[in-house]
């Protein structure tokens, strides 16, 4: 599928500043269809960016638009294309997966029929059958970060936002999470994942953006990157300890 | 293990506890840690000067042990321990859950039982304190007044603390063995509950009944009760007597409860490795609960919303009597205004205050549950509706809630008067209203198994939703009785109140 002339992401000069600057003066494109690693080291400003995109944070100046929606003009519009999972996954303790997916095809105002068969195959694409009717309460952190992103994925967003999502998922589950967001993107979704496995990012994404100090560092394919970094035929973790500064670390 | 490290750990468990508690008192900014200081000292004082006055005059006749005194020392005594074995039953089954530190204790080369054995010492001494720092204006001023005497009621009251963590020590176990790791978490918080409130309630509920006074006193000090007790030298006056300075008393109650609390020690140390894993393994694979099959259907994400406010707290047996345990400390109120003026042609509004007073209380734990409570705050923000619409939606169910608790009321005083219903029910909004408000303004997420911690989460909105509680039940009751003007003047009063409390609340984050 050849990607959309409409970036599904688009930020420029986005700034956030808490005690000190998180993200300061970020420029960012994601195209659409495409899978988009964004890596850094812990306190870079990567979550605070993708928690700015998906309406949690509001930014301190900048701008923000996705699928050509201004985010912070008309935040609601936004949200309609934004799917969000956190490496935490937040469900509800008393209901089950699909009383779960019934709750956030509600929240986006789908058709309960589509819902429903949308609901049940991604139960079905999970592995979740055995748990559907169970309460979370009684399922494992693999099993609720599954049921997270179904409820990611239940309201087919344009674009799919993962802070860390495969934390807490076995090699199994971890590979069906990689295979269902793999055939999102060829179906033209956009995913922007952050993740501290560069393994995953080297694999799976088509272009990877590092931030350090809040700031875009570099950004490209993985041989762009090399070829930034200086560093010809090496792994990603030596690229990026390379663009990072801890070069020394480096093989 | 040495003793250096058993005390190495004590000095940790301390340390923890005291940090814990200083959070809870003295949490938050400078500003507020300076208002929170001063109002403590400020409480400490005005108690001082409370038990002064009421102790000074009694201590023209002496205070012995004559059957009237052990009667109300014991009663006292009595109710005090009763909230200890509560807060002694919440912590140990908090040691057992809370899984913090119980991992890394297990796995370290130290041995757990005498680990475990310093953590049950330190339930025992936060017994202790606490029963010694509720005691201590009577005490500091019976000590200025009538002698150092006194000062060995502050060992009495130890011994109680100890006596009270000792007995939670082994129900909780006990409760391990008989209902297994699943539901002991469950049964121990509702029977820690109804100890804690039941015998008070009873007591107060009895002495209203049969002597029209809502002090629990009248019961305790009754001609009715003393003619009833056991002869002065029984064994049962041994606390009331250790309480009152008698030396073998003291001694007596000092060793008991030492030695119960190193029998229940030695017994459930060695035990508590194993209800912690016990524990452990039941947060990993909690049961779920029986089944339920999602019907999808076309709703509004208003009504998604308040749906899943109604079904969360629905299936959340233990929220139910959290909320209601509330609601029942409000029993004794309404049998006091039932003896006193429930005769009269008015007599379904001295319902009302009550009634409003439990809404406003509902109401605001329901609001916290609905609005700081939610447990997937992530979701419901990125999803496509407006800020605004979400809280309404909150409100909105919390308001139905209350609705539905208070429609039958409501409904049993319209077929006596409708008037008077029609106040209830416009006093009953504006509590839960302003009750929902104070939650909004104070909103900081926390997880809904928090809810208990919610009172010492903000004691501005904890204060201010008892007060506007009980100031909008003073305007609807002066209203059910047609004093209009007054009702006025109290709404106005709390009006503003609230007006303040919104000024001190926090900005919300952005």
């Amino acid at each position: 599928m050849s990607p959309s002339p409409v970036p599904a992401l688009a930020i420029r000069g986005l700034t956030k500043t808490f005690d000190r600057p998180a993200v300061d003066g970020l420029d960012l494109t994601v195209e659409a269809g495409r899978f988009y690693a964004l890596l850094g080291p812990n306190g870079a400003g990567k979550t605070t960016t993708l928690r700015m995109v998906a309406g949690l944070i509001r930014p301190d100046a900048g701008s923000i638009r996705v699928g050509g929606v201004d985010a912070l003009a008309d935040p609601v519009a936004a949200k309609r294309l934004v799917a969000w999972v956190s490496d935490e996954p937040m469900v509800y303790d008393k209901l089950t997966p699909l009383e779960y997916l019934e709750f956030v095809a509600g929240l986006w105002s789908m058709p309960a029929p589509v819902a429903e068969a949308e609901a049940h195959e991604l139960i079905r694409r999970l592995g979740l059958e055995r748990e559907a009717n169970r309460r979370c309460e009684g399922l494992s952190k693999g099993m609720r970060q599954k049921v997270a992103l179904a409820g990611a994925l239940v309201h087919d967003p344009r674009l799919i936002i993962l802070d860390e999502p495969l934390t807490g998922l076995d090699a199994a589950a971890a590979r069906i999470v990689k295979d269902v967001l793999l055939e999102r993107v060829r179906a033209g979704t956009s995913v922007i994942m952050t993740t501290h496995i560069l393994e995953v990012a080297e694999r799976m994404a088509e272009r990877i953006g590092v931030i350090a100090r809040g700031r875009l560092i570099a950004e490209g394919t993985l041989e762009e990157l090399r070829c930034q970094a200086g560093t010809g035929g090496s792994s990603l973790e030596d690229v990026f300890l390379q663009l990072v500064g801890d070069g020394r670390l480096a093989a | 293990m040495t003793r250096s490290s058993l005390l190495w750990f004590a000095r940790h468990e301390f340390r923890l506890s005291w940090r814990d508690a200083a959070a809870i008192l003295f949490g938050g900014s400078l500003r507020r840690r300076l208002i929170g200081g001063t109002i403590l000292v400020l409480l400490f004082g005005f108690f001082h000067l409370l038990a002064y006055s009421v102790l000074n005059p009694a201590l023209r006749d002496g205070i012995g042990p004559d059957p009237r005194i052990l009667t109300l020392v014991t009663g006292s005594a009595l109710l005090s321990w009763c909230l200890l074995l509560s807060q002694g039953i919440e912590s140990v089954t908090r040691a057992f859950y809370a899984r913090g530190d119980i991992d890394l204790i297990l796995s370290s080369p130290m041995p757990a039982q005498h680990l475990f054995a310093v953590r049950i010492a330190g339930i025992a001494a936060g017994a202790s304190l606490i029963a010694i720092v509720l005691a201590m204006p009577v005490l500091d001023v019976l000590v200025v007044l009538d002698g150092p005497r006194w000062l060995l009621s502050y060992l009495a009251l130890a011994s109680l603390g100890a006596l009270a963590a000792a007995v939670a020590v082994a129900i909780t176990a006990a409760m391990f063995r008989l209902f297994g790791a699943a539901r002991t978490r469950f049964i121990a918080q509702v029977v820690a509950a109804i100890i804690g409130a039941a015998f008070a309630i009873t007591v107060q509920a009895a002495a209203i009944l049969s002597f029209d006074d809502p002090s629990r006193l009248a019961l305790l000090g009754s001609e009715w009760l003393v003619a009833r007790a056991p002869p002065p030298d029984s064994l049962v006056w041994i606390p009331a007597r250790a309480l009152l300075g008698d030396g073998t008393s003291l001694a007596l109650l000092l060793a008991g409860s030492l030695a119960l609390l190193t029998l229940t020690t030695a017994i459930v140390a060695p035990r508590f490795a194993t209800y912690a894993a016990a524990a452990a393994g039941v947060a990993a694979q909690s049961p779920s609960g029986p089944a339920a099959h999602a019907r999808f259907r076309s709703r509004t994400p208003a009504r998604v919303l308040r749906e899943k406010e109604w079904v969360l707290l629905r299936r959340d047996p233990w929220l139910i009597s959290q909320t209601l345990m509330q609601i029942l400390y409000l029993l004794p109120a309404a049998l006091l205004l039932w003896r006193s003026f429930g005769d009269g042609p008015n007599a379904p509004a001295v319902l009302v205050p009550v009634l409003v007073m439990a809404s406003g209380q509902l109401a605001g734990g329901l609001a916290w549950l609905a609005v700081s409570g939610e447990d997937a705050p992530d979701l419901v923000h990125t999803a496509p509706v407006s800020p605004g619409q979400i809280v309404r939606a909150k409100i909105e169910a919390v308001l139905g809630a209350v609705g539905i608790a208070a429609a039958p009321f409501i409904i049993v005083i319209a077929a006596l008067s409708p008037a008077i219903a029609l106040v209830a029910a416009g006093g009953i909004a504006l509590a839960a209203a302003a009750a929902t408000a104070i939650q909004l303004w104070f909103r900081s997420q926390a997880r809904r198994s928090q809810f208990r911690r919610r009172q010492t989460s903000s004691r501005i909105a904890t204060f201010a939703e008892a007060f506007s509680s009980i100031l909008w039940a003073c305007a609807a009751a002066l209203a059910a009785q047609g004093l209009w003007a007054l009702a006025l003047i109290s709404g106005a009063v709390c009006g503003l109140a609230l007006m303040g409390v919104r000024a001190l609340s926090p900005r919300p984050a952005t």
